[in-house]
């Protein structure tokens, strides 16, 4: 076994609202741990109101080998962008 | 002599203020990244909390950096070297835990001033006791080292332990306007939660020993000086320097 904690990705509510983002990573021992280590390295200048916190080994990540043909489909069907609404001035976080 | 309230917001800020330097004294040398960080963010709490009893006293700045070992009023166990990792912790963990008791009932005094200062610091102590109380388990309840580690680190800390729940002449007639807290109401809580941690941790709760104390009164252990030359070092040498 490795003696390095393992990796955690860390994801920060900056307030209510708005969706958790991704902002870094921390090493833990275990989860309450890795919550600590996240609020103290990503929280100490008012960056959020939740964490969450997730093992980087869970995540299961796309095959960038793979990336023309999960991405590049998509490059020349531009009605799919939602660029022909004029969206209200005072409509923030959209 | 000074009047009651400055002796015993110099008590209350020189807790925080010795016990912040300590734990200063890890920045860059924790064994994590993430350790160092968690270290020193409690630190800086602890020490905002010395500057705003110290200035109850006076000037804060002047008090931290111009007075001499006698006239220090922390209690013995804040100013207690580092050790290794799992002393820090048995220190932190002993203390925290009575600072979150302690600043929970300074929420009520009758003085406003250090009502609302307990009222912005139990939260941050809160979180201090949680970080100490978890560490504890994973020391205790770790590896064959971390458990003697952790066992040495409360053993040095334990006979400080006492000293917390002291009352004296000083303290007495400010419990009794309703100014200071009874610490003596809070030591079956504390011994109660010392002891659920513990077992959570698998340690067994040491022996009974005896009590060191003096802290109050300015009769400190040798530690603080040297806590101090280094704390106190430029200040000293160069005298109202600013930045």
């Amino acid at each position: 076994m490795s003696k390095e904690w393992p990796l955690w990705e860390v994801f920060v509510r900056a307030k209510n609202g708005l969706s958790h983002r991704h902002v870094g990573s921390v090493h833990a021992a275990d989860d309450r741990m890795a919550i600590e280590a996240a609020r103290d390295t990503y929280t100490r200048r008012m960056e959020g109101v939740s964490l969450w916190v997730v093992r980087s080994a869970d995540i299961v990540a796309s095959d960038p080998g793979e990336g023309a043909a999960l991405f590049e489909p998509a490059a020349d069907k531009v009605y799919r962008h939602p660029t022909f609404y004029s969206i209200p001035e005072h409509v923030k976080n959209i | 002599m000074t009047d009651g309230l400055t002796e015993y917001a110099l008590r209350l800020g020189d807790d925080s203020l010795i016990l912040g330097q300590r734990l200063g004294e890890w920045c860059g040398h924790a064994p994590m990244l993430e350790v160092d960080l968690s270290l020193t963010n409690v630190a800086l709490d602890l020490v905002g909390q010395a500057t705003l009893f110290l200035g109850i006293a006076g000037d804060a700045d002047k008090l931290a950096f111009h007075r001499d070992v006698l006239d220090f009023k922390n209690c013995l166990l804040v100013e207690q070297p580092n050790g290794d990792f799992a002393q820090t912790i048995a220190r932190q963990f002993l203390f925290s835990n009575w600072q979150e008791l302690l600043f929970r009932e300074l929420t009520q005094s009758r003085n406003a001033t250090l009502a609302a200062i307990a009222g912005k610091a139990v939260k941050e102590v809160a979180y201090h006791a949680r970080l100490a109380n978890e560490w504890m388990v994973r020391l205790g309840d770790g590896t064959a080292e971390s458990r003697a580690r952790i066992v040495n680190g409360l053993d040095w800390m334990w006979r400080f332990g006492d000293e917390l729940f002291d009352v004296d002449d000083v303290v007495e007639p400010l419990i009794a306007s309703g100014v200071a807290v009874d610490v003596r109401k809070l030591r079956g809580e504390w011994d109660q939660r010392i002891a659920r941690t513990l077992s959570e941790a698998t340690l067994e709760m040491p022996k009974p020993r005896r009590a060191a104390k003096g802290g109050r009164i300015g009769h400190h252990s040798e530690h603080l000086g040297h806590l101090l030359s280094e704390m106190q070092f430029l200040q000293r040498a160069y005298p109202g320097a600013t930045w």
